[in-house]
């Protein structure tokens, strides 16, 4: 196991000083991680961007969203697989990441984070000498 | 501190969904009859269905769909939703984590007996597919007079 993928370590919606009570939908999130950084995916349909909330404190990132589905008033619900309309999920970065350097893209409801490693810190080949 | 060192996520919530999910398993067995095409709870893409006066809305939250691919067909009051999902495999990465569904899916949902197969509008925004059928004129309620 490598210890290098904090970023996965931690889940759900335990972020820290998040103290909203309201239940949240765990949006289902692709991580992987190539030699320049770690790309997240994650699927929150029904959100916009004017209802998306992305943040980074210290070394925790936060995802968060509100759905918005118009709803005819005075509708009955007949069956609701969604019966919340708040995402919620954060992930813990670990140092060699760079979080001032994040960027992100929200296109029909899949949300794309990438997070660059430091330059200094990428992977080099280390070359074995015959000796 | 150990947590960071192993990559399984263990925290309280997945707990909590997995009795949820067994309560349920354990509950639908022995309790009253399903519907005939209902599906189990978890069922790719997940969709809400209400209903007004005058029109039935069905709402499939299906993220990153390009509105091409996704393929509606309405028989009387069935309307069948399928579609196919292409998540992009990335060469040459280590993934972690793979939750987000790929490849194809279908899914029926029965709508009340009244509907106009005729009068269907299906809308793709942010992810979400919106699919409105309009109702009978004839079985909306009214207001009877009395003389």
């Amino acid at each position: 196991m490598s210890e290098k993928s904090d970023v996965t370590a931690r889940g759900a919606g335990e972020a820290k000083g998040g103290g909203d009570p309201r239940p949240v939908l765990r949006p289902p999130v692709n991580i992987f991680e190539d030699a320049h950084g770690i790309t997240l995916e994650a699927d929150m349909p029904g959100v916009s961007k004017d209802r998306l909330n992305l943040q980074v404190d210290k070394d925790t990132l936060l995802v968060e969203g509100d759905a918005q589905i118009d709803v005819p008033a005075g509708m009955e619900a007949l069956y609701a697989d969604v019966r919340v309309t708040h995402y919620r999920r954060s992930f813990t970065l670990s140092g060699e990441l760079e979080p001032d350097k994040i960027e992100a893209s929200l296109k029909d409801g899949v949300l794309t984070v990438r997070v660059p490693k430091r330059a200094e810190l990428r992977p080099r080949k280390i070359e074995v000498r015959a000796g | 501190m150990f947590g960071s060192l192993t990559n399984f996520e263990g925290s309280l919530l997945d707990d909590l969904w997995r009795m949820q999910r067994e309560m349920d398993e354990a509950f639908t067995r022995w309790s009253w009859p399903t519907g005939i095409r209902s599906v189990a709870r978890g069922t790719y893409p997940p969709l809400n269905v209400g209903v007004t006066p005058e029109k039935a809305d069905v709402y499939l939250f299906v993220a990153g769909m390009d509105p091409k691919a996704l393929d509606l067909s309405i028989q009387r009051n069935l309307l069948t939703i399928s579609g196919e999902r292409n998540v992009p495999e990335r060469e040459g990465v280590q993934y972690y984590r793979e939750e987000r569904f790929d490849g194809a899916f279908r899914r029926v949902v029965t709508l009340p007996d009244d509907v106009d197969p005729e009068k269907v509008e299906a809308t793709y925004t942010d992810g979400v597919l919106h699919v409105s059928v309009q109702r009978r004129e004839a079985t909306r309620p009214r207001q009877i007079e009395i003389k």
